[in-house]
């Protein structure tokens, strides 16, 4: 027993061991790390950003239109015409358009007809989505670009 | 077997039967107590048990089954799987259709689905129920500490695999849980927002990225998920049930009073030990089978109050096993696992609910995403992980609530945490919250003060107080065990029967307004 005190002296043999198992392991974590960056994606599949939402004409001051498939609502007033997307800031539900603006059904947050948050967990208001005009005359919306909320593109 | 001369080719035939069987059996008719321990110890699948067991751990009181239940149930759902897996389509194209073939079309296939949907509702109960009764009778301290680790694991692991699970049919109640559960892992964008940073560092979305391959939920997040749910989890949680119960056999079996509390890492005796006869119960008694020649091993000594596993304990596992069948068959046959419309990304159910036990989660998340999402389940997961690591002290293992303080405490614990938990719902509910109160409140105080981490905070207070009153960890564990516990019933049940679309406060589904 008495032996095991004393510190057995680090032979050649012990170097080299320890010089195979750090290469082994840093071999393997290696291999794994190159591995696991697999699963991040590099590209994201999914459908174009910017999309067409018709001829200015087609937009009468003061009313509004959904555009369903891409949750976002079109407003149109004397200064222009805005978007504002419809997903919830809070956790992704689609808001509906109520009276007072937009509420979420999922855990209800309320927002004004503006997408200001009124009450409910959301974090912000709905964000305001960039419009411009493409080379053909329509309109789009930019899902990607966010402009201050009350930014009306002017037709 | 000696006079069994290597015979003719005839005889070997005629004996075929006989000689393949003794092949595969090694250890002859068990006749005696030394084969009956040769039956438990000389097969793989059976060697996980010792070959002794306690007339204790066998009483339906010690452990109300729940853990076996929780493997019979892990079993039915890896059979009801894999038969599944046989029409079930993973694409978004398909999926919907082909689950609706399994309910309407292919034999038997409504059942199957049946018993795997509610098998699995049933398996989070129970591994609930076990937790609970492993906490109340102290089976975490001494070297068990590691063994309720592994059980959290599991724990978060069947949580996992309900998640997982839930997209696969790619209905509307699919599609907007998982929306939601993964918005919920991005919302560490919410603090980082309120910062100012998430253009710098974005953990939130980076989590949501991995988990979903994609900006939205769809083709690339239903083919993680399905891998995920059919060999990812499944296989890890194989692996660590099978540490689970080993650690258990290694450490005497299920804590009894009078079982040596050993501490951790010391199961053995030193090294320098001299060999003797054990002077009490064994805990292991596998290593004398194999050399002594008697009907039970010669310890001067009978051991005492066991049983031989084969056939009581291995019985008992039988009648839990068919015992859950029978429950999950006749739910199965009672009511259907629901399918709604099929996924539609523009409208959201309303209410949009996850499935009951994520309820109580999902209260708290109608307060802050982040918070009631990610910061109040982590504290509590790591707070439960700590539990055997922070109370070390030695008690009686194996009673339910020990002693008259324990079952004070317990109750005192129990009447606090419904008050607040209560509170935390009715305050909101009845007077609003900071937001109605003060409308340009920062965002960060919203994140920051909300019912949940009041919440959170009070029971912690709690602990702490009852820490320093009783000056015994134990106590303070029962409090926060207790209050944690009450917590998540009252929540789960505020989250599942009382609130309606738009999650307003309903006392009844009857008032929800239609639509």
């Amino acid at each position: 027993m008495s032996e095991r005190l004393t510190p057995e002296p680090k032979t050649r043999r012990d170097i080299l061991s320890w010089a195979a198992l750090g290469t082994a392991s840093v071999t393997l974590l290696g291999a794994f790390g190159a591995m696991a960056r697999l699963i991040k994606p590099r590209l994201l599949p999914e459908a174009a950003s910017r999309f067409s939402i018709g001829h200015p004409e087609e937009y009468v001051s003061g009313t509004e239109r959904i555009v369903r498939e891409r949750n976002v609502v079109i407003i149109a007033a004397q200064g222009g015409v805005a978007a504002i997307s419809l997903v919830c800031t809070h956790l992704g539900c689609i808001v509906a358009r109520t009276a007072q603006g937009f509420s979420c059904p999922c855990h209800g947050s309320d927002f004004d007809d503006q997408g200001k948050v009124l009450s409910g967990p959301a974090p912000k208001g709905l964000p305001w989505l960039e419009v411009s005009r493409r080379a053909d005359g329509k309109l789009q919306v930019d899902l990607k670009r966010e402009v201050a909320a009350g930014t009306f593109y002017a037709v | 077997m000696d006079e069994i001369a290597a015979g003719s080719l005839r005889s070997n035939l005629k004996r075929l039967p006989r000689t393949i069987w003794d092949s595969v059996i090694r250890h002859g008719p068990i006749r005696s107590d030394r084969t009956r321990s040769q039956a438990v110890f000389s097969n793989l699948f059976l060697h996980i048990h010792a070959t002794r067991t306690h007339v204790r751990s066998l009483r339906f009181s010690t452990t109300m089954a729940m853990g076996v239940a929780s493997f019979a149930l892990f079993a039915i759902l890896g059979v009801t799987g894999i038969l599944l897996m046989v029409y079930y389509k993973p694409s978004t194209e398909l999926a919907y259709n082909s689950v609706k073939d399994i309910h309407f079309v292919v034999p038997a296939g409504r059942l199957i689905r049946n018993i795997h949907r509610w098998s699995a509702h049933l398996m989070v109960l129970t591994v609930l129920l076990h937790m609970t009764r492993v906490f109340y009778t102290a089976c975490y301290k001494g070297s068990r500490q590691f063994n309720w680790v592994i059980g959290m694991l599991l724990l978060i692991l069947t949580l996992g695999m309900s998640f997982t699970g839930y997209l696969l049919p790619w209905d509307q109640l699919a599609y907007w849980a998982v929306t939601i559960g993964a918005n919920i892992a991005g919302s560490p964008a919410e603090l980082t927002d309120a910062l100012g940073v998430t253009a710098h560092f974005d953990p939130g979305g980076f989590t949501r990225e991995i988990l979903l391959g994609a900006s939205e939920v769809g083709q690339e997040a239903l083919t993680r998920f399905y891998v995920l749910h059919v060999i990812v989890l499944p296989l890890v949680m194989l692996i660590l049930i099978g540490v689970h119960f080993w650690r258990i056999r290694k450490d005497g079996g299920l804590g009894r009073p009078g079982l040596a509390v050993t501490p951790a890492g010391k199961g053995a005796a030193p090294e320098d030990t001299p060999p003797t006869v054990p002077a009490h119960e064994p805990t292991k008694t596998y290593g004398l089978m194999c050399v002594v020649k008697d009907r039970r091993p010669a310890t001067n000594q009978d051991p005492v109050d066991t049983v031989p596993s084969w056939p009581y304990l291995l019985n008992a596992e039988l009648l839990v096993l068919v015992a859950t069948l029978g429950l999950c068959l006749l739910v199965s046959l009672a009511a259907d696992a629901p399918l709604k419309e099929a996924a539609n990304p523009s409208v959201p159910e309303n209410p949009a609910k996850a499935p009951w036990y994520f309820l109580g989660l999902q209260e708290m998340v109608s307060y802050s995403a982040f918070v009631g999402g990610i910061v109040v389940p982590t504290l509590v997961m790591i707070g439960l992980c700590l539990v055997p690591y922070l109370d070390r002290e030695s008690g009686k293992a194996g009673v339910y609530l020990d002693g008259r303080t324990s079952k004070r405490t317990a109750l005192a614990s129990l009447c606090f945490g419904a008050i607040m938990a209560v509170a935390a719902v009715a305050v909101p509910v009845n007077y609003g919250w900071l937001r109605q109160w003060f409308p340009n409140v920062d965002q960060l105080l919203v994140i920051i003060i909300n019912p949940g981490t009041l919440l959170t905070l009070a029971y912690m207070a709690w602990s702490i107080w009852i820490y320093k009153r009783s000056a015994s960890t134990r106590q303070a564990a029962i409090a926060l065990y207790t209050c944690f516990i009450v917590g998540f019933v009252i929540l789960t049940y505020v989250g599942s029967e009382l609130r309606g679309p738009n999650w307003d406060f309903y006392w009844s589904k009857a008032d929800w307004p239609v639509h």
